[in-house]
């Protein structure tokens, strides 16, 4: 079970948000808006994938969101405890100032999620390398 | 009838008084070069002084002449209000207060009516006392002048140095590979915590900073909104995916927050900057040992 395997389960009607598979992480990229159906159906899609393969990570990158507002929020705080539920850690990555500086003026922390600068950081949280022949120190 | 009456008394007065300051120029500015005023803003040479005891005693006989002894606009004194500012910010920045300079502007009446007083063979005749109350009112009004001026140049001051604490607020300094820090000094009200938290997450971008050090040794007191602003920070630089250490708490602030019942739990505090940028680089796998252990175990290796 190694490389990209397809795109999630199809929805039926309108945009899906992509779920890919890189060994076992998951890898989500959000861009724009999130519309309430969408939402439902990535929580869907995220939730089926774990518990058909072993997946031990999830990787939201949401370099692509300029806004966000409580919906967005909660939304992340579900995913994170529904992957946690089925034993995969939640890691947030590529947050942008503004977005941060909002969320924690809305007073949306999100203390149950990783957070990581960019997909590379949040992938090497995971225990994933994705470094090339660069030898740690 | 009694109006009209004292006005056309006192436009002679003004006059008289006016000739006295232009005829007695000379020893007027000899006796104020002597006063505290003059003489502590002038401490090169007394020929400034004297200079300078001309020029306002210049201007005192325009006013005069022109007869708005009580006018702080009359035009007399723009020749003069430049110096007058300059006098009064230099006697500012020696550490002189309002009241002080106002003081020394007083002293400054006192030479002026004794020569005064001299000009008239009789001192108490009803004409001497006219003089002199005009000259009185000439130096009040030249009292609220320099105050004035005093008042202006301390709001363009307070203005410019608004505007450069604004430019020194805060810098967020690289200190290490993926490690950013900010040392925070003086009070930390939300408009500077909001410039604050801007710069450090744009930081942590441009850097890919992994650990944020926010150094409060600068911070005199911490209370609830300051505490809360603190986590704020810290909150925002974790969702940016970066680990926010708060270093430099003194024990009195320390104390102050028990007190206040304020939870920083969530919040990883270390007691200096060394310590937190110690903590940084131990949980980036970066260890730092003294160079002469090294040369021993080196030395001790070839023997």
């Amino acid at each position: 079970m190694t490389g990209i395997a397809g795109h999630g389960p199809v929805g039926g009607h309108g945009f899906t948000v992509p779920v890919l598979q890189l060994g076992d992480v998951l890898l989500v990229t959000l861009q724009g808006e999130l519309h309430d159906g969408m939402a439902e159906q990535l929580q869907q899609d995220i939730t089926a994938r774990i518990s058909h393969s072993r997946v031990t990570g999830v990787v939201i990158d949401i370099s692509g969101v300029e806004i966000v507002d409580s919906f967005l929020g909660r939304v992340l705080a579900e995913i994170a405890a529904g992957a946690k539920l089925l034993a995969a850690r939640t890691v947030l990555a590529g947050m942008r100032p503004a977005v941060a500086i909002t969320l924690v003026e809305l007073g949306l922390t999100l203390p149950g999620l990783w957070t990581a600068l960019d997909v590379e950081r949040a992938m090497e949280l995971l225990g994933v390398t994705t470094r090339r022949g660069e030898g740690s120190p | 009838m009694s109006v009209s009456e004292e006005n056309a008394e006192r436009e002679p007065v003004a006059y008289q008084v006016s000739a006295f300051l232009e005829r007695r120029r000379e020893q007027i500015a000899q006796r104020w070069a002597d006063a505290a005023l003059f003489r502590t803003v002038f401490t090169v040479s007394r020929d400034e002084a004297v200079e300078a005891g001309r020029a306002v005693a210049a201007a005192l006989a325009a006013v005069a002449a022109s007869g708005r002894l009580d006018d702080i606009r009359a035009s007399g004194f723009e020749a003069v209000r430049d110096q007058l500012g300059r006098m009064a910010a230099s006697r500012a920045r020696t550490g002189t207060d309002p009241d002080g300079v106002a003081n020394e502007v007083a002293a400054l009446r006192e030479p002026a009516t004794e020569l005064l007083r001299a000009e008239f063979a009789e001192p108490d005749a009803p004409e001497a006392h006219e003089a002199v109350l005009a000259l009185t009112v000439l130096m009040g009004t030249l009292r609220l002048v320099v105050m004035e001026t005093t008042v202006s140049a301390g709001e363009e001051l307070i203005a410019r140095q608004r505007e450069q604490l604004h430019e020194v607020a805060t810098p967020v300094i690289k200190l290490w590979e993926s490690t950013v820090a900010v040392p925070l000094i003086g009070t930390l009200d939300s408009a500077r915590s909001q410039v604050v938290m801007e710069s450090l997450l744009d930081a942590i971008v441009a850097e890919r900073a992994r650990y944020a050090i926010l150094d409060i040794t600068g911070v005199p007191t911490v209370d609830s909104l300051v505490a809360q602003h603190l986590m704020k920070t810290v909150a925002a630089a974790r969702l940016m995916g970066a680990e926010c250490i708060v270093s430099g708490i003194r024990p009195a602030i320390a104390q102050t927050i028990v007190h206040l019942g304020i939870d920083l739990g969530t919040v990883l505090t270390r007691s200096s900057l060394a310590d937190a940028l110690a903590y940084a680089l131990s949980q980036q796998g970066v260890e730092i040992a003294p160079l002469r252990a090294v040369g021993a175990a080196a030395d001790a290796g070839t023997r």
